[in-house]
């Protein structure tokens, strides 16, 4: 297949960045969009140009670096999946494909495709955490009774791979989806329990700190998540963060 | 970044730890990105209470003939004399001026969040125009508000009001506005009214079922009853509000 790449192509974290427009011949459909990618940078090295810096890790859809925002999506058209897991074949012959950074004050741009998502680990390091005892009698896990709805809950927020897609998708750049799943994630469980009303307070602190936006409700993050995190999640960190509010001493 | 000059003080100033606050807590609840979403959400939630209210009052203005003149004229004087009406009127000040204020540093917040927009974004790929659109549609209601205020509400406090029966008569101060054989603008009058109450029924087709998300009030037990009352809440309110003055005007043409 044949296609038309647009790509955002910016030198570093201050200069002005612009689209590149790039066609792209004989494209197989069973690559997945980052092989495409790859292809395109071996075509601009073979021809000394500066290849598309661009984030990308596991390539199995569970690392979370694979950020790019395809024909206005983060992530691309496809639902439940990571760049690196959407194919070539989810777009047409002939098709215009623009792929952009995530966008966001929060994450700025390094270069090219590749922005700074430290700030989602400053956020982790806030709060997003159990303290475990570690004088060698530390407790088995296993051995604290979880009700089965409890556990599963826990778990599907603990999906989130923390690729700032939530972020990327907000129309106001809001972090509410990802930190929400990591709160609820730890508090769920009977090991969050003791640092629950801290924690959320303190990871709040730190996403308005970093300069996020606002969360509306529009319910784009859960569309976007590769994880499908629900956005039940973020109701459950306003109830917690209000009532930790009004009874924290 | 806040206690930056600290650490370049004492010397010890590692990266890592410049957007950290020292101790636990610096900024109150009252600060936080979430208090600003709890107050949105409150006095939104005040606020349709007092569309009921307001609405309860206006459909008397249904009642033909000289009864319906003498009762709206009657609750007019009422909701302008009670005491226990007027501390609700000046909560319903506060709130949207709240909810006004609030809405707009919420909004300039949200730019500024995302500095460089995107060539190309499919918002309608993963939600609603009207989740995307709240502050546009509050705008517009704004807008409503302060006419509607300049129309009715300072006339009938400040104007030079026409008495019936020793009473202010408000009646005829909003027939007369709606019919076209008094007033060259009732048509335009009675169509940016109805414009303003489609607005209200977007912006309260996203915003009642958010508030309760903002306030955590979100369970699966209940889910499904909230978005259905705010369904019908941005349904029937808003064109209940719309067909008094379609109707004043169309049985006075």
């Amino acid at each position: 297949m044949n296609i038309t790449l647009k790509v955002w192509r910016q030198k570093g974290p201050n200069s002005l960045g612009k689209m590149e427009t790039h066609p792209m011949s004989n494209v197989s459909e069973d690559m997945s969009f980052l092989e495409m990618m790859d292809v395109l940078n071996d075509k601009l090295i073979r021809e000394g140009n500066e290849p598309i810096a661009f984030d990308h890790d596991c390539r199995e859809g569970i690392c979370g670096s694979c950020s790019m925002f395809i024909n206005g999506e983060a992530h691309g058209p496809g639902r439940n999946v990571t760049t690196c897991q959407l194919h070539m074949r989810s777009f047409k012959d002939g098709e215009t494909i623009h792929v952009e950074p995530w966008r966001s004050a929060a994450f700025p741009v390094i270069k090219d495709l590749a922005v700074d998502r430290s700030a989602f680990d400053r956020i982790i390091q806030s709060g997003g955490y159990v303290s475990v005892n570690t004088s060698g009698s530390t407790q088995d896990a296993n051995a604290i009774p979880i009700p089965k709805h409890d556990a599963d809950e826990a778990f599907d927020s603990a999906t989130c791979i923390g690729c700032g897609a939530c972020v990327a998708t907000c129309k106001n750049s809001s972090a509410m989806l990802f930190v929400s799943a990591k709160v609820s994630q730890l508090s769920l469980l009977p090991q969050g329990k003791p640092e629950k009303k801290e924690r959320v307070i303190r990871m709040v602190d730190q996403m308005d700190l970093e300069g996020f936006g606002n969360c509306t409700n529009t319910g784009a993050c859960e569309v976007e998540c590769p994880k499908g995190i629900s956005i039940t999640n973020i109701a459950r960190m306003n109830r917690e963060f209000l009532s930790s509010n009004l009874t924290s001493k | 970044m806040f206690q930056f000059d600290i650490w370049l003080v004492i010397g010890v100033a590692p990266c890592t730890f410049t957007k950290y606050r020292k101790t636990m807590r610096k900024t109150g609840i009252l600060k936080s990105s979430l208090s600003k979403k709890y107050a949105m959400a409150l006095t939104g939630l005040f606020l349709c209470l007092f569309l009921v209210g307001h609405l309860l009052g206006n459909l008397q203005l249904f009642i033909e003939g000289e009864a319906g003149r003498v009762a709206f004229n009657e609750y007019a004087k009422f909701m302008t004399s009670n005491p226990l009406i007027k501390i609700m009127s000046y909560i319903t000040y506060a709130s949207i001026l709240f909810h006004v204020i609030d809405g707009f540093l919420l909004t300039i917040a949200n730019k500024k969040a995302r500095p460089v927009k995107y060539v190309v974004e499919k918002g309608s790929r993963n939600s609603s125009w009207a989740s995307r659109n709240m502050a546009l549609l509050g705008t517009a209601l704004l807008v409503f508000i302060v006419t509607h205020m300049m129309n009715f509400w300072w006339v009938m406090h400040f104007g030079d009001m026409p008495v019936h029966k020793g009473v202010k008569d408000l009646h005829t101060i909003t027939t007369h506005f709606f019919n076209p054989h008094e007033n060259a603008m009732a048509g335009a009058a009675t169509l940016l009214y109805v414009f303003a109450m489609v607005s209200m029924s977007i912006h309260l087709h996203h915003g009642f079922q958010s508030a309760f998300k903002s306030l955590g009030l979100d369970h699966p037990k209940y889910n499904s009853t909230v978005k259905f009352m705010g369904k019908a809440f941005s349904l029937v309110i808003p064109s209940a509000f719309a067909s008094i003055p379609i109707f004043l005007y169309l049985t006075q043409a």
